[in-house]
């Protein structure tokens, strides 16, 4: 048997719950699987899809959205204005080729350490029984049409 | 040429027991553009923090990572170290590596690995921060204060007290708000009108504070600092600049028989009426829907009374816009509209009331003349019952909170009720004695012990009417059986719920309020004051049910959060905020439509003749909140976000 299969997994997340909510993670010593890299944003309603298909186009094998609660947002409406765009996005996934369950979307408090550690290691465990993600050739296309960086 | 100086912290054993720090060093050296890779036990300390200075300065570095804990814990710490190096302070990052790394995994290589990755992706992303500087706002030191209750009063003298000038708004006619409908108050039984006339007269003659009566916000445009409040001044028909409220025209008023919401319709007024006798300011107001004159032309008595020719019929609503720069919400509560208590009789009988009814029989200058005398057939009630939590704490009427007032005005009334009526009888039905305050249990106590109030345990189900005397049924829980209570008077402690307009001012002023219509504070325990908008405070009940001393010393506070901010003539705020290409912005707005906060306007790009080339985006940094939801609705790239630059996160991104 060939080692197992480790995947590279990008989370978008905001600065004020999830990210937070990792930190909390860290205080209280919790231990979870070194997959995940973190990129901080404000708000979740900063994450632009673009940078969703750059992360796959990079390699990574999964993506994770996380932010506020909905209604909890720091930033009043951010997290709602992010949800209603993952839904269009959502659809422009499918067409595009890539499958669904790659990306995952869920909402953690800055209080939820423990949350964020079990998120980690199911999203992980998902991702690494979905394998390698390999179209990501078939993005440069849409990339470099869209993309000015 | 960037040049970057990676700092990896030890942090103890915290981080350097779990990561390879030596490796992470000599890994990151060699990435482009990294000009010195150094690591030290603790960068925080004073040696660490010189370390760093002195490498911006040797090696004129662009650029700072410090990999060590999360930004939340130091990254001020760091970027004032940058800034005494003459380094702009946004031109450093934090690589977390001990919160998301060394203290979450347990494999060395694993740890190493990712900590490598942290670092090399900040790298990538501070090589394209830009030099930013925080924002300066200028602040307009004038307050706001909405609602005239004692939480209000209290805001304004506590800000004019200090200095600044205030704006005091009030919908009725008068200042005073409901504890000047209350007679004594717990937990001393001191008066209450005694204790509040005199604050109102404060607040009405103090050089520094307006006073605006019969008056509401319309609008609220602007942003901490720089409000701009439209306030609509309903006409009076009175002129308040000769009105010496001798009180003639009340005298005289022939329509006498209006209800009065003061005296919650246990007495009445007149058309032409201030809403009770110490009224602050006291200038009367025509109610013109019941004024004859308004009706059909006659009457016209007031007018012909007035000595001094202050009636006029002809005023018009008047619109104030005022500048401020910042609002205090002091808007209050009301009690609970009891016509959903069927079970009680409410309505159905006069002599089942509110406690705020009961207030209004126990005041000295109220409709009884401080006896309590029952509304049917003005009476003295021989037996009166309590009913505590009436709608509070009772998921089927909607309110699941506790009012938190009402044990304490309960066993008041009973106490006044014991000091009127000596023979008199009261039963009290209670789910549990809350009287949880600085001498509260003590006064409850006294009720029980002193003035004989009975307490029963249990709910009631029904009040109904037989042979001319009121029955209450309910259940006693600690004797587990039902009980049936005759009473001359029944007295419901209704929940304090929001302004039942509470949700549409909140709209109109841009707060927030939680599923009943009380204000959201923008921390819970942390910054209870202020609301999430900044430079928008509370205080008093409309943040959540309170008594007197709290509201009291919300409305302080408030005051002083005030204060704070007005002690500077400039507001400064992180520069994190969206701004636009106005080159290639086609004008779409689907940037404005998506701001949360209204940040972001339209701008004329005019010729040299003053001929308009285009219309653009321009983001107003005041406003803007810097969540960065406009950037990813741009279809043309054309605003971003300073500090988190599509640019930057694209680098961040690509390094991983
Ligand atoms: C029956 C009863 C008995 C009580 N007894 C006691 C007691 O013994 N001891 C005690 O400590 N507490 C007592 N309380 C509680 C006390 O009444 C409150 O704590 C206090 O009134 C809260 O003050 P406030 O200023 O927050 O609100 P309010 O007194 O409600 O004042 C709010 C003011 O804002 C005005 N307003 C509202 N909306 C607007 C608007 N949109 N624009 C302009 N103005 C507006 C209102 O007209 C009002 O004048 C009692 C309450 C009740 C109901
Ligand atoms: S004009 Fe109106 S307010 Fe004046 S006395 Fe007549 S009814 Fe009263
Ligand atoms: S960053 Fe947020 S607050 Fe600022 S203009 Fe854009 S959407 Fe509005």
């Amino acid at each position: 048997m060939s080692e197992p299969f480790e995947p590279k997994i990008v989370a978008f997340v905001c600065t004020y719950c999830t990210y937070a909510g990792a930190d909390l993670a860290g205080t209280s010593r919790m231990k979870y699987a070194s997959n995940v890299r973190i990129v901080r944003l404000p708000c979740t309603g900063r994450i632009s899809p673009m940078f969703i298909l750059k992360a796959l186009q990079k390699g990574a094998d999964g993506v994770l959205v996380s932010g506020c609660h909905p209604g909890d947002c720091h930033f009043a409406q951010g997290n709602y204005h992010a949800r209603r765009r993952w839904t269009v996005f959502r659809a422009l996934l499918s067409f595009t080729g890539i499958p669904e369950e790659r990306i995952k979307f869920s909402w953690i408090s800055a209080a939820e350490g423990a949350k964020f550690a079990e998120l980690i290691n199911g999203v992980t465990e998902e991702i690494r029984s979905l394998g390698p993600f390999e179209q990501y050739q078939e993005l440069q296309k849409i990339i470099e049409t869209q993309s000015t960086y | 040429m960037a040049k970057i100086g990676v700092f990896v912290c030890h942090c103890g054993e915290n981080i350097a027991s779990m990561v390879e720090t030596a490796k992470l060093v000599s890994t990151i050296a060699d990435h482009p553009g990294v000009e010195i890779s150094t690591e030290y036990k603790y960068f925080c300390s004073d040696p660490g923090q010189e370390t760093v200075k002195k490498a911006i300065r040797e090696h004129n570095l662009t650029g700072v990572v410090v990999a060590a804990c999360s930004p939340r814990m130091h990254e001020q710490t760091f970027r004032k170290a940058c800034a005494e190096a003459g380094l702009n302070p946004y031109m450093l990052e934090m690589a977390n590596i001990r919160e998301h790394c060394s203290w979450v995994h347990t494999d060395k290589k694993e740890a190493t690995d990712k900590a490598i990755e942290i670092t090399r992706s900040l790298v990538e992303k501070v090589k394209r921060n830009n030099d930013l500087q925080p924002i300066s706002v200028p602040v307009t030191r004038r307050a706001m204060v909405i609602g005239g209750g004692v939480a209000g009063i209290q805001a304004a003298l506590d800000i004019a007290s200090a200095g600044r000038e205030v704006v005091l708004v009030e919908r009725e006619p008068s200042i005073g708000g409901h504890m000047a409908q209350l007679s004594e108050t717990f937990p001393t039984l001191d008066c209450s009108q005694c204790i509040l006339t005199p604050r109102m007269v404060e607040a009405i003659q103090h050089p520094n504070i307006t006073v605006m009566t019969y008056s509401e916000v319309e609008e609220v445009d602007g942003y901490i600092g720089n409000f701009s409040v439209k306030v609509r001044k309903k006409a009076r028909y009175v002129k308040m600049e000769t009105c010496t409220g001798c009180g003639d025209c009340i005298q005289k008023c022939p329509v006498k028989k209006i209800p009065s919401e003061f005296e919650c319709s246990l007495g009445n007024r007149t058309a032409i009426y201030t809403p009770f006798a110490q009224a602050v300011p006291n200038v009367p107001v025509i109610d013109r829907s019941r004024c004859t004159y308004f009706k059909n032309g006659k009457c016209g008595i007031c007018k012909k009374t007035c000595q001094i020719d202050s009636i006029d019929f002809d005023q018009q609503d008047i619109i104030e816009t005022l500048e401020v720069g910042a609002i205090v919400v002091a808007t209050g509560f009301q009690v609970q509209d009891t016509s959903g208590y069927g079970e009680y009789g409410y309505g159905r009988y006069k002599d089942v009331i509110t406690g705020l009814h009961f207030e209004r029989l126990a005041s000295a200058s109220g409709p009884t003349a401080g006896k309590i005398l029952r509304p049917s057939d003005g009476k003295e009630p021989q037996t009166v019952v309590f009913i505590q939590c009436a709608g509070s704490r009772d998921v089927s009427k909607g309110v699941r909170y506790c009012s938190r007032i009402c044990c304490m005005y309960t066993s008041k009334h009973a106490m006044l009720y014991a000091h009127k009526v000596h023979e008199g009888v009261s039963q009290i039905f209670y789910m549990d004695i809350r009287a949880a305050g600085k001498g509260y249990d003590e006064f409850t106590r006294r009720a029980i012990e002193e003035d004989k109030a009975g307490y029963i345990r249990g709910r009631v189900s029904k009040v109904y009417e037989e042979n001319g005397k009121l029955i209450v049924r309910g259940a006693d829980t600690l004797l587990g059986r039902q009980v049936e209570v005759q009473a001359d008077m029944v007295v419901l402690a209704t929940a304090m719920v929001p302004q039942h307009d509470a949700k549409d001012f909140a709209k109109k002023i841009g707060i927030s309020y939680d599923e009943y219509g009380f204000y959201n504070e923008a921390h819970l325990k942390l910054r209870p004051v202020e609301s999430s908008t900044a430079g928008i405070y509370l205080a008093g009940a409309c943040q959540s049910p309170k008594d007197i001393p709290d509201s009291v010393a919300q409305a302080s506070a408030a005051a002083a959060k005030v204060l704070g901010l007005f002690s500077k003539e400039h507001l400064e705020r992180e520069p994190v905020v969206a701004m636009v290409t106005e080159s290639t912005c086609a004008g779409c707005w689907g940037c404005a439509t998506a701001c949360p906060y209204n940040a972001i306007d339209h701008r004329d790009i005019n010729d040299r003749n003053g001929n308009l080339i285009k219309r653009v985006a321009s983001v107003n940094p005041g406003l803007c909140q810097g969540c960065g939801t406009c950037v990813s609705f741009c279809r043309s790239n054309s605003i971003d976000l300073a500090g988190f630059t599509e640019k930057q996160i694209f680098a961040e991104v690509m390094a991983l």
